[in-house]
């Protein structure tokens, strides 16, 4: 499912709200979790997950390919784990396992 | 602070002319909806976001890190995410 589809599933369940307002609402929401890992915050959705932005250090890395050194810098990398409702339903539905 | 779903919400009460209680149900139906979506099994793609990906797991064993003992882990589904270079890149604007 694209951002497309699921802004199509969620106007199709909700009646009164037009596509474009879901458009506009799933945008925020996006953009809303975006910002606050670019300000190194943490996310908690209930039942959905958890996001954190994460620092990996630098280190000298090798190109796969030609086996050159290559520095990799230091950056942020968002870390997400998965809430305690949507492990259980994920793994709920006989013939997952 | 951790950012919550009630701050996601005032933001979306501030975007748009819903009630504070609509703004709540839509944020809610959204994330209900991608909940189902990973339910069935289904790969869940926000573009400039991320990935969010089911993947089936084979039984293995593992070991309590605790006692060193051995353990099956049941077969499972997970829910992977991968993180889109665009949100990488707007985290990575400042130098970190």
């Amino acid at each position: 499912m694209t951002k497309s589809q699921l802004i199509e599933a969620v106007a199709g369940r909700l009646e009164s709200v037009s596509k474009k307002d879901v458009e506009v609402i799933v945008d925020t929401i996006f953009s809303c979790m975006t910002e606050a890992l670019t300000r190194d915050e943490r996310i908690e959705i209930r039942g959905f997950g958890s996001f954190v932005s994460k620092i990996r250090e630098s280190r000298e890395g090798r190109n796969p390919k030609t086996g050159e050194k290559v520095f990799v810098p230091r950056k942020r990398t968002p870390f997400f784990t998965v809430g305690k409702e949507l492990k259980e339903r994920v793994n709920s539905v006989e013939g997952n396992k | 602070m951790a950012m919550t779903k009630a701050n996601i919400v005032e933001e979306v009460y501030k975007k748009v002319g819903f009630s504070k209680s609509q703004a709540a149900e839509i944020v809610e139906t959204v994330f209900e909806t991608m909940k189902e979506t990973l339910e069935k099994g289904e790969k869940l793609k926000i573009s400039g976001f991320g990935n969010f990906t089911p993947r089936d797991k084979k039984t293995r064993i593992g070991r309590n890190p605790k006692t060193g003992e051995a353990i099956e882990i049941s077969a499972r589904r997970v829910v992977t995410f991968k993180a889109s270079p665009v949100l990488k890149a707007k985290m990575n604007e400042k130098a970190p």
